[in-house]
């Protein structure tokens, strides 16, 4: 479904990621996990057209996308919750949501979505007419997640999503993921520092050090590999 | 006297609040304080006064005309000027905008002279209520309801339109507005299109008032940034409220301390409202 090709991107022409590949197939769901300042983040800019590439190619089911504009990347299907949340904190609740509907031009589709989201979190539709900046870290984290899925996305792509949550929140917003992967056959690729939780519920994973991928496999095949053992948990 | 002071202050503030609007729009979205705002709202008055010399046009006919080619005049400064120092550095954008104003202005100058010229009629010119004690011009009243019709407008339009919306979110942060799906550049073009309207509309509700010279736009668009520091960056109603503010002051001034303090005593006012609340009177 994506297909990322010898990426090479970073900053003001001095390059973060070197030479990455890797792919991801329908219904999968991947982890990229690595350290703080890795470059996971900026892989997922770069797919969702924030950032342009320096070298090296993006597919996305057969259409390449690396020249494309964000906004247009979104139509094609692929959603990004990024980090940090952002959500628009001066609109409400409802109004975020709309926007995250913004390429939708059904209104029945979009209140159908809305209804959906409100039914994945029930604790958005008590804060429907709330400014999304009130609402507390793990609500943020929902709100973004949930936005993303307002456009019907084919492919989500979620950023450190336990950045600053607690770790009860963590699980709860991994599970949601869970939820939307297994049942809805949603592709979701994201990257996180919390190695073990990531590898966990991940059907394959890929390890990142300083831009460049030095391993990658089942989410298990990680889990008990010495590699993943002594560099990120401590075994 | 005073209640009449009051009203004259209060009319001409309406004017102000519009000028205003269309410029916070501009700076809440992009950060960007464009200083030729007023040149566009003269181009506006000059395009009422040329429609009214050659055509014959009263000036509320030319008024979607004139909006028009502000609307215009506001997507090409976009995209021939603003586009290119948007991510630059603040101070190129207010160089730029500084520079294009002192064009816009001088260019004017060369092409119809410094001369001030005067829209002789209009449906409405000389044309006054009576109430009780108080005269009420009608070109002031009307330029004062239009101001306030169209104030109210641009914020629904904000607030309720998907266009609207696309451009809170933008002014919130671009990147997250182009991951929904918002074509940002566009929504730029459009701000500058609905400030230009806002100047547009506002150089015609004035045209029948006030001379129309190259000059013309330079206090208002001075006036507009005051009110808009006054009023919060970037925020539309509290333009408003600042704009009236301001108008009432001036009226006030001028009739209590001398008509060549008036302008003296608005710029005190925002001296002084910034010292002690430095993001305006209705900032966050």
């Amino acid at each position: 479904m994506l297909r990322v090709d010898r990426l090479t991107v970073g900053y003001d022409s001095v390059p973060v990621i070197f030479d990455v590949s890797f792919s991801i197939q329908e219904g999968e769901l991947v982890s990229i996990v690595g350290s703080n300042g890795a470059g996971k983040s900026t892989i997922l800019r770069t797919i969702s057209g924030l950032l342009k590439p320096f070298s090296g190619t993006i597919e996305f089911m057969g259409h390449r996308i690396d020249k494309l504009p964000a906004h247009q990347i979104v139509k094609l299907g692929i959603a990004h919750v990024p980090e940090g949340r952002h959500v628009l904190g001066k609109m409400s609740v409802k109004d975020n949501l709309l926007m995250g509907a913004y390429t939708i031009n059904d209104k029945i589709e979009i209140q159908r979505l809305l209804d959906e989201m409100y039914e994945l979190f029930p604790r958005l539709k008590e804060r429907e007419n709330q400014k999304a900046e009130t609402m507390s870290g793990g609500e943020q984290q929902m709100l973004a997640i949930a936005r993303a899925l307002m456009s019907k996305p084919k492919l989500l792509l979620v950023d450190e999503m336990s950045l600053g949550l607690m770790p009860l929140m963590v699980d709860k917003v991994l599970e949601v993921l869970k939820e939307v992967n297994k049942k809805k056959g949603l592709t979701i690729l994201m990257v996180e520092q919390k190695v073990q939780e990531a590898l966990e519920i991940a059907d394959r994973g890929y390890i990142l050090q300083t831009g460049k991928i030095v391993a990658h496999g089942t989410g298990r095949e990680l889990l008990e590999s010495d590699l993943v053992k002594k560099a990120y948990l401590g075994m | 006297m005073f209640l009449q002071v009051i009203l004259t202050g209060a009319l001409i503030g309406s004017v102000y609040s519009l000028v205003a609007v269309g410029l916070t729009l501009v700076w809440g979205l992009m950060d960007i304080i464009n200083f030729a705002h007023g040149d566009m709202m003269m181009i506006s008055m000059y395009t009422v006064f040329w429609l009214y010399t050659l055509l014959k046009f009263d000036p509320f006919v030319s008024l979607p005309i004139s909006a028009g080619i502000t609307a215009l005049l506001g997507v090409l400064i976009y995209k021939f000027v603003i586009k290119r120092v948007v991510n630059a550095p603040g101070l190129m954008a207010l160089l730029a905008t500084f520079g294009l104003s002192l064009f816009i202005r001088n260019f004017a100058q060369f092409l119809w002279s410094p001369n001030y010229r005067f829209v002789g009629e209009s449906i409405l010119s000389g044309k006054r209520i009576f109430l009780a004690d108080l005269i009420i011009g009608l070109p002031q009243l009307a330029a004062a309801l239009g101001s306030i019709v169209m104030t109210f407008l641009i914020a629904l339009f904000i607030k309720k339109t998907k266009t609207g919306k696309a451009i809170q979110a933008t002014a919130q942060g671009r990147d997250i507005a182009e991951l929904m799906g918002v074509n940002t550049e566009k929504i730029y073009a459009i701000t500058f299109a609905l400030s230009g309207i806002c100047v547009g509309v506002a150089g015609t509700l004035l045209s029948g008032i006030f001379p129309v010279y190259p000059e013309a736009g330079a206090m208002y668009g001075l006036l507009a940034f005051v009110i808009v520091a006054l009023g919060g960056f970037g925020n539309i109603w509290g333009a408003f409220y600042a704009g009236i503010l301001i108008g009432l002051t001036e009226a006030l001034g001028g009739f209590y301390l001398g008509t060549q303090f008036k302008y003296a005593l608005a710029f005190l006012i925002y001296l002084l409202v910034l010292q002690f609340r430095p993001k305006g009177l209705f900032g966050w």
